[in-house]
């Protein structure tokens, strides 16, 4: 190991010196691989950000290759997506890589932002990773929705009709924005049109730029570990941190194992359960786009459903769109609620464990919640757990203030 | 030049000159793109008037059409039906049509309709766009006396389209402009009004 680095690190004739005198390769290298120094106390909660971008490439390579048959017009999106699951040669396995792709693209997000919950990643100094990781769950969701409606099925259909309707409940400019998002008075061919358009060229491009963004604010200011101790604080001789060890290759060939047991889970899924039971694939999307017939019980996939559970917890159109805009909205502001002096839930007091707790539980209810129907005791646990869910966000900087914090160690320590 | 010769207001403005000017192209520049979302001349043109004709109709019979791409129902309402319009009133958020836009001045009567008898009303829930199912029958609800219901959130309207107090539906379901250009014959989308 010690050899690679080395040999890195040394100043070299030849090839790599007429690259560097024209590329930064080498020294970009060091600051981002060889060189950058991340905590050794790393648990299993810091693979997610590793398999986001394993999610990613594996979104990327599928998406281009599903373009290549995918026709995206209301006459023949559906039947070009059965051609690929049919006709095309392994198109079936490509397909449902991406489908169960952004099922689990999802999945790794949610717990690498409860991993930044968990252990304060968010706080100062890094706010703005935190902000940026943000964006690229807006664009994510933006990204999940447009794909969505391009197979073209009835779910696809009336799922859209749904969430553009929302922008509807804007009031004064709602019902001209609706128009100018469908493209037509209705959704129609025009609409899918634009969708594949976002779907494959516009927001792929945010994403992409937007994550090169976040490692860059995340290398500049550091990993957090799980005792959120400031690693930078406690430097050897030679400059580096005494709890840090070297991205590559300590970190990456550890997080390769990760990677490998993620295919195991994913190859699973993809082989076995493509459809997860009608969650990941939903069986009104079976039948292609009915406009004159809403499917009986209508649904977003479930990475949607604690916002949509929300949605429907109110009994007011507006008020629906403004607490489920504000639900995914106000994570944002997370690095200023929490006033807590301490990172890391190892050190914080048992008000905030205790509120962790009941937000992730209100989420994952929610979830539930959002794939019943909107009737009876669904809609009054629904307005329970908003209440829970909101009150995480609002009460924050009260709790965070008043919770007893245990003393933090100033270098990290290993538990279990 | 030394920075002594500098003349920072000159400096001061041409810098300010230089970004309001490049301000201003990119805002015109982006107005044609922008246009182009809006919908165009084909899809105005595909929103064209539809004609229905009205004379196979049962009463308590519903056909739907597309118009626009939009689900629009006709209703035959029998007189029976049209009593009933009377009993929902107290349970109604908007009885009277009061709120503007949502039907054609000839339609904001206690039928909302140009003739009580038929009903022409978008199948577009005013919630978040589903599809409201037909129920015309009476009850098994106390409040109930036959209209529409939005499978999705639980919207609810009455035979003439009017929604319920107390649902996420903020108003009743819109009116398409229609017109009959034969006794027995609407058209779905012509504005100009009148029976």
């Amino acid at each position: 190991m010690a050899r690679i680095e080395s040999e890195i690190g040394k100043p070299q004739g030849g090839f790599m010196k007429w690259i560097d005198d024209r590329f930064p390769f080498t020294e970009t290298m060091r600051y981002h691989a060889t060189e950058y120094y991340a905590s050794k106390n790393f648990n299993w909660w810091y693979i997610f950000g590793v398999l986001a971008m394993v999610v990613l490439v594996i979104q990327l390579v599928t998406g281009i290759f599903l373009t290549m048959n995918y026709k995206p017009s209301a006459e023949d999106a559906f039947a070009s997506v059965e051609y690929i699951m049919r006709d095309v040669e392994w198109g079936w396995l490509i397909r449902y890589m991406h489908s169960t792709g952004a099922s689990f693209f999802f999945i790794v997000v949610y717990l690498h932002m409860f991993r930044a919950m968990l252990y304060g990643s968010y706080k100062k100094p890094r706010e703005l990773i935190w902000i940026i990781g943000m964006l690229i769950f807006f664009v994510l969701m933006a990204e999940a929705f447009a794909g969505y409606l391009l197979p073209w099925g009835n779910m696809s259909y009336w799922g859209a009709q749904v969430i553009i309707s929302l922008f509807g409940a804007i009031p004064f400019v709602g019902e001209a924005l609706v128009e100018i998002i469908r493209g037509d008075y209705s959704i129609s061919d025009i609409t899918l049109n634009r969708f594949f358009a976002l779907h494959v060229i516009a927001l792929p491009l945010a994403l992409i730029a937007l994550v090169f963004v976040h490692i860059v604010a995340l290398h500049e200011v550091g990993s957090n570990n799980p005792d959120g101790v400031e690693i930078k604080e406690h430097k050897g001789p030679d400059g580096k941190p005494l709890d840090g060890i070297a991205f590559h290759p300590y970190h990456t060939s550890k997080d390769l194992v990760g990677i490998v047991v993620f295919m195991m889970v994913f190859s699973a899924v993809m082989f076995f359960s493509p459809d997860m039971g009608g969650y990941f694939l939903e069986h009104a999307n079976f039948e292609p786009a009915n406009l004159t017939a809403t499917p009986e019980h209508i649904a977003p996939v479930w990475y949607f459903t604690p916002y949509y559970a929300i949605l429907r917890a109110v009994p007011d159109k507006l008020w629906g769109a403004i607490l489920m805009a504000g639900a995914v909205l106000l994570p944002l502001f997370l690095p200023w609620l929490d006033r807590s002096r301490v990172k890391s839930i190892r050190y914080r007091g048992w008000i905030y464990k205790v509120a962790l707790g009941l937000f992730a539980l209100s989420f994952i209810v929610l979830g539930w919640l959002g794939l019943q129907p909107a009737e009876g005791l669904y809609v009054q646990m629904a307005r329970v757990c908003s209440v829970i869910y909101f009150l995480f966000f609002i009460l924050m900087p009260y709790y965070t203030t008043i919770d007893k914090t245990k003393p933090v160690p100033d270098r990290v320590v290993y538990h279990g | 030049m030394s920075e002594a010769d500098v003349d920072r207001n000159r400096r001061h403005f041409l810098t300010i000159a230089t970004a309001v000017t490049g301000g201003a192209g990119i805002a015109l520049a982006a107005i044609p793109f922008l246009s182009s979302l809006k919908p165009s001349a084909r899809a105005q043109a595909l929103g064209a008037p539809v004609e229905v004709p009205l004379g196979t109709l049962e009463p308590g019979e519903m056909v739907r059409v597309l118009w626009r791409g939009k689900l629009v129902f006709v209703v035959r309402r029998s007189q029976e039906m049209l009593d009933r319009l009377g009993k929902a009133v107290d349970f109604l958020r908007d009885p009277n049509s009061e709120e503007v836009g949502m039907q054609p001045e000839y339609a904001a009567n206690e039928y909302r309709s140009v003739k009580p008898e038929y009903l022409v009303v978008e199948g577009s829930c005013t919630h978040l766009g589903c599809a409201p199912l037909a129920q015309f029958e009476v009850g098994p609800a106390e409040d109930w006396f036959g209209g529409f219901f939005c499978p999705c959130h639980g919207s609810r309207f009455d035979l003439a389209g009017r929604v319920y107090k107390g649902v996420p539906a903020p108003t009743n379901l819109r009116v398409p402009p229609y017109r009959y250009i034969q006794d027995d014959v609407i058209m779905i989308g012509a504005e100009s009004g009148g029976a």
